[in-house]
């Protein structure tokens, strides 16, 4: 296999490609906001790049930059369900190839258009990209069809319906057409661009009592869109860390029904005001889904780490420590329960104390909190993906304790930091004395955030250098390109045909 | 060596999480040559409203005050106003009489029925107006910068004491931007030497020393050197200052379903993308904040000693 083919074609290649280009679009773009405005580092990488910024086009360059790297984070979800979830090969390869050819449309020209000048070709040429990945999550969903008797479960001790129908696969079925709907209500918006369709931050509308139906529907789009994918990497990660047993029996009907509660409640944001009681209702189902996954993971790393430490009858000292053993496997359950302090307490007290608070801030801190606490979100789902990947590629002993505490501890640093500044007012009322908080809350931010991305800089410099060893760790990769794990169905017991399915492990 | 740099993070930590005012009650004087008392005309026309720079057209000319409203002047205002018994004091606060909002009963609007409303505390650090010895004051220095810290009810109040009103939205805007589609007051570009925003910040501490630079006086960016500091003009194409950056301003609009009250021009803790001329903040009738401040609009008809902008740019 070459290299281009390990890149391109293997789970494990195409989610290093697409975590690669998304770095890249992150190192660039990030030099545009934000200190190094006042570093001056934003007019070296305008000048260098020859980007166009005309600043009354700000809003509409930041929601194409933002549209890339979710493309790009779509097709790494994309990817690992599709290794993840049994399917047949062909149905593998052909959502994959076409998921990948949309990002990079959609990546490449939607930036080209937003940053160097108005090219409508790259404009269309981002919307063909988009369509793909629309297109491939339409086929996903054809391929995640529950209903086929081959993918029954075969293993009681995973969550099934009586006739054996799986339900992990029928939450990610329901997680894909939710999205696929979700992101009509994107497009749809969109498509009436130039039709007398504004574009707009979502955070510019709070406060505007006489928002159009199109303006909630993207306010509600980019609700679900980014919920969805946080429920998608959960179920993901449950896979990964081999999720099953009566904790799996309970999380799962819940992440359908909440998933399904939730998806209905962000779409009838643009017909009533009573949307945001459905949506509260389905969080609690796929949050407490989430924990049942935590709860169960726990569980499990006490229990193995115990083994592998040589514990016996573990006191609680030791059933910590083996909790803590292997950060790469705790990180990611843990920045959910981290989440809850840093997004979903948020969300929930500014809910409950918007009228007596919130909005008694001005418009803009209001603003601050709100786009800090979904920012934290997007991040956290981040770190998640990049810890997953760190155990994909493969690091072990010190270099994969260095990675998945500095991941954890940089990012959690970070997002508190980033929480408690956002919301400064609530802790200290008076704007004069605030200073201390904000130096500090903003050293510890760009202190974590640092760490982070240096971090991920090794990861991929170390990738790229092994690109290079015509016998380094990618051929491994490439000869073995499916995620390592248990799934929940084995078609092939199911229907006796071999070499047709993606869970087969190995190249046939 | 680990001892030592665990322990200068603790103590950056803990000295950087102090709560004391960071705040200024004196500070050099700096004069700048422009004319707090000055008028601009406005006149009526078509101009490009908001980001999308949609056209729209006031169909009348109007003036707006050349400047924020300053420490100064409000404090002036104060003394007359409590003298003809018009404002009160109550704990630490001026407080008046305002007649009330009409109400929708929209969701999360807030009823602000007639009554006596907060004007401006100044008890509070962060307000350069004190009452002293029977007077209202003005920290030293400070006598020429925003005036600050003052509600909406406080602004009104101000400019309804002199006959004037605050500029409605569309007035504010118009005099910001003239008649093309520029991003700020001053044109497309944006710099420290340009306006008092959130990049400002260093320079101006170190010409005004003290703990940290806020306000700046009114009229300070305009192409003046001070010490080593050389300035840009940041007149808007009528000629007014400081419409972008500096503090926020109140302008006047009580839309329906709301009782928010909107915010132009940006100020000195912000980044650049609320410097722009269509960016906004709103905030209830009776917030009060450091960056908060002011300018009145009045009718052409009702005024009798007009100056020109002309001249005020050649002072």
């Amino acid at each position: 296999m070459t290299r281009f083919n390990y890149l391109f074609t293997s789970t494990k290649g195409l989610i290093l490609t697409a975590i690669s280009l998304i770095a890249i679009v992150t190192a660039i773009f990030n030099t545009l906001s934000g200190p190094m405005v006042e570093w001056g580092i934003r007019d070296l990488t305008v000048k260098w790049l020859g980007m166009d910024l005309n600043p009354a086009e700000r809003a509409g360059r930041i929601i194409m930059l933002y549209h890339t790297i979710a493309m790009a984070v779509v097709a790494i979800e994309v990817y690992m369900m599709t290794s993840v979830i049994p399917m047949r090969k062909h149905e593998q390869k052909n959502i994959n190839m076409l998921v990948t050819v949309g990002y990079m449309l959609a990546m490449v020209f939607g930036l080209g258009f937003a940053y160097w000048g108005h090219n409508f070709t790259f404009h269309g040429l981002f919307l063909v990209g988009q369509s793909l990945v629309f297109f491939s999550g339409v086929m996903l969903a054809v391929a995640l069809n529950p209903w086929k008797k081959e993918y029954y479960v075969t293993d009681k001790d995973y969550a099934h319906f009586k006739s054996g129908m799986d339900m992990e696969r029928m939450a990610f079925f329901i997680m894909t057409l939710a999205m696929i709907i979700s992101a009509g209500f994107g497009a749809v918006t969109g498509s009436f661009w130039a039709n007398g369709h504004e574009t707009f931050l979502a955070e510019d509308l709070i406060r505007d009592p006489n928002k159009t139906h199109l303006q909630k529907a993207i306010v509600g789009h980019l609700h679900i869109m980014l919920t969805l994918i946080a429920v998608s990497i959960t179920l993901v990660v449950g896979r990964w860390l081999q999720f099953k047993g009566i904790f799996h029996k309970i999380a799962m009907p819940l992440m359908i029904v909440g998933t399904i509660i939730i998806s209905g409640g962000v779409w009838s944001v643009v017909w009533t005001h009573m949307a945001h009681t459905f949506i509260y209702i389905g969080s609690v189902g796929v949050m407490f889904s989430a924990l049942m996954l935590v709860i169960f993971s726990w569980n499990k790393l006490i229990h193995d780490n115990s083994i592998e430490l040589g514990y016996k009858n573990p006191n609680i000292f030791q059933k910590i420590k083996a909790l803590l053993h292997d950060p790469i496997k705790f990180g990611p359950t843990w920045q959910m329960v981290f989440m809850n302090f840093t997004v979903s307490g948020v969300g929930i007290f500014m809910a409950i104390k918007l009228e007596q608070i919130f909005r008694v801030w001005p418009a803009r801190e209001e603003r601050i909190t709100l786009t800090g606490h979904w920012h934290i979100l997007a991040a956290i789902i981040a770190t998640i993906i990049l810890m997953y990947y760190a155990d994909i590629a493969g690091l072990k002993g010190k270099k994969r304790k260095w990675f998945g505490w500095i991941m954890i501890i940089g990012s959690d640093v970070a997002f508190a930091s980033m929480t408690i500044y956002s919301m400064k007012r609530l802790f200290i009322p008076e704007e004069v004395a605030q200073q201390g908080l904000m130096n500090t809350t903003m050293l510890l931010a760009d202190f974590g955030l640092g760490a982070l991305l240096i971090l991920v800089a090794i990861l991929l410099g170390w990738k790229l250098f092994d690109l290079f060893d015509g016998k380094g760790v990618w051929t491994k990769e490439a000869a073995n390109p499916e995620l390592e794990l248990e799934r929940t169905s084995n078609p092939v017991l199911n229907i006796k045909r071999e070499n047709e399915f993606n869970s087969e492990g190995g190249e046939k | 060596m680990k001892k030592l740099i665990y322990l200068t993070f603790v103590i950056a930590l803990f000295t950087g999480c102090s709560t004391d005012a960071v705040f200024n009650t004196e500070t050099k004087r700096i004069e700048t040559g422009v004319n707090p008392d000055a008028w601009v005309v406005i006149p009526a026309g078509p101009f490009y409203y908001n980001m999308h720079a949609s056209k729209e057209n006031i169909d009348y000319d109007y003036e707006m005050m050349l400047t924020h409203v300053t420490n100064q002047q409000y404090a002036n205002y104060l003394n007359a106003a409590y003298a003809q018994k018009i404002i009160k004091i109550d704990s630490g606060r001026v407080m008046g009489y305002y007649p009330g909002d009409p109400y929708d009963g929209y969701l999360h609007e807030w009823e602000i029925p007639e009554g006596e409303y907060l004007h401006i505390p100044f008890d509070k650090a962060g307000s350069h107006i004190k009452f002293k010895d029977g007077k209202f004051v003005v920290h030293k220095g400070y006598e020429n910068h925003p005036a600050v810290m003052i509600t909406w009810f406080g602004a009104k109040a101000y400019a309804d004491f002199y006959g004037y009103r605050l500029p409605t939205e569309k007035e504010w805007a118009k005099a910001a931007r003239g008649t093309d589609k520029r991003a700020y007051p001053w044109g497309d570009e944006i710099n420290e030497k340009i306006c008092n925003y959130g990049s400002t910040t260093n320079a101006l501490q170190r010409l005004f020393g003290g703990k940290i630079a806020r306000t700046s006086p009114v009229g300070y960016f305009n192409g003046k050197t001070y010490g080593d500091f050389e300035t840009e003009d940041n007149r808007s194409p009528y000629g007014l200052y400081d419409m972008g950056g500096n503090a926020w301003q109140w302008v006047g609009d009580d839309y329906p379903k709301v009782h928010y009250r909107y915010l132009r021009g940006g100020s000195f803790i912000n980044y650049e993308y609320n410097i722009f001329v269509w960016a906004r903040n709103s905030a209830g009738p009776d917030f009060y904040n450091i960056n908060i401040g002011f300018r009145c609009a009045r009718d052409i008809a009702e005024v009798i000693d007009t100056i020109e902008v002309t001249e005020i740019i050649e002072e």
